[in-house]
């Protein structure tokens, strides 16, 4: 039998469709929403890979199927700043490319975070250069650092765990009430 | 053909203008000593030598000699696979040479990269522009009087930059030491050497 639901969907074309509302979802989150909202955001923290250097390759490995980033909720990685949770700055940050990526960060929606992958990204590495800036964290707030010359997916894997530890601390609501 | 007999051609065909080459470990090296005929030769190194294939052009900074600045032109045929090397000199004063873009198109991002990194103008260049840092970037970072750690600068919305903190270096090595410590100081200061 053909239904035609609230919410558009041709039930012919779709299946069935169970429509929930975010209404009720969040009375459910009622008694704790920092922490429901929290959750959700923690284990779906979709990157904006910032790769500019071998650390992108490294960055490429934990995407795929060995290391598997999807097992930490953070696969889907949006090459788009307004689709993304988290900038995983991976690679040498030249001066030249500073502003550039300053500018792709303004342009990532409210919550967001930073990962600062790798020697050069943290601290500018062995590039003591007239070129290079002396670690993102000049021109962004970092929340993780990560060690390495490149780092290992695994290390990645780490940092990503540890970002979603800060995450699952902070005051969600509170954060939204700010913003709005 | 052997690429020290189109050496002799080329120097035949500029009496007095190009130098005896010299070998190094198979390489031939000619010093042209007026910069101004470089097309001029690089064209007759085209046309009638075989030399189709300019690989790259670089530059050397000697710094505190007079004339400070030496282009290098690293040429190559297809048809005799032969290499060759022309050297010319450019002094800090007047700092500008012809180009030869209008020899192998490829020159013009070679130029351009000197110009950027050396500050030496390539007259007759069609879009001598800056090809690594960006547009209104005040020095020449390659130059042996620029500091390693840079200098600060900025252009509003699309650069900025500030010296590098080196904690005590650049660490180079010094050739001869006896033992590791003398060979690679944790600080070296360029005077005391």
């Amino acid at each position: 039998m053909e239904k035609q639901t609230e919410i558009g969907y041709n039930s012919k074309v779709e299946g069935d469709v169970i429509v929930t509302r975010l209404d009720a979802a969040l009375n459910w989150f009622r008694s704790n929403l920092d922490a429901g909202a929290n959750w959700g955001r923690k284990n779906s923290l979709w990157p904006m890979p910032m790769g500019l250097a071998c650390c992108a390759i490294e960055l490429m490995a934990a995407g795929a199927s060995r290391f598997d980033i999807s097992r930490f909720g953070a696969e889907v990685m949006r090459f788009s700043p307004r689709q993304s949770d988290v900038m995983i700055v991976s690679g040498t940050v030249t001066y030249k490319m500073a502003l550039a990526v300053k500018r792709i960060y303004e342009q990532m929606p409210e919550p967001k975070w930073v990962i600062a992958m790798g020697a050069c990204a943290s601290t500018g590495g062995m590039y003591r250069s007239y070129a290079v800036l002396q670690g993102v964290d000049r021109i962004l707030p970092v929340n993780v650092y990560v060690a390495g010359c490149p780092p290992r997916p695994e290390a990645l894997l780490d940092a990503l765990i540890k970002l979603q530890n800060l995450v699952a601390k902070e005051p969600a609501m509170a954060t939204l009430k700010k913003v709005a | 053909m052997t690429a020290l007999e189109t050496a002799q051609q080329l120097r035949a065909k500029f009496d007095g203008l190009i130098s005896e080459p010299s070998e190094f470990r198979g390489e031939i090296t000619l010093r042209v000593s007026d910069a101004e005929r470089m097309p001029d030769i690089c064209r007759v190194a085209k046309t009638e030598l075989g030399f189709d294939y300019l690989v790259d052009i670089t530059s050397l900074d000697n710094y505190g000699d007079d004339p400070r600045f030496t282009i290098v032109y690293h040429l190559y045929g297809y048809g005799h696979l032969c290499h060759l090397r022309l050297k010319t000199d450019v002094s800090e004063e007047k700092g500008e040479l012809p180009t030869v873009t209008g020899v192998w198109r490829t020159a013009d991002w070679h130029e351009r990269e000197i110009y950027d990194m050396m500050g030496v103008r390539f007259r007759g260049h069609p879009d001598l522009r800056r090809i690594l840092m960006w547009e209104g970037y005040p020095y020449f970072p390659l130059r042996k009087d620029f500091p390693l750690a840079g200098k600060p600068s900025d252009v509003p919305e699309v650069a900025f930059t500030n010296p590098a903190p080196l904690e005590g270096g650049p660490f180079v090595t010094i050739a001869g030491g006896k033992d590791t410590v003398a060979r690679e100081p944790r600080v070296r200061i360029p005077e005391t050497d």
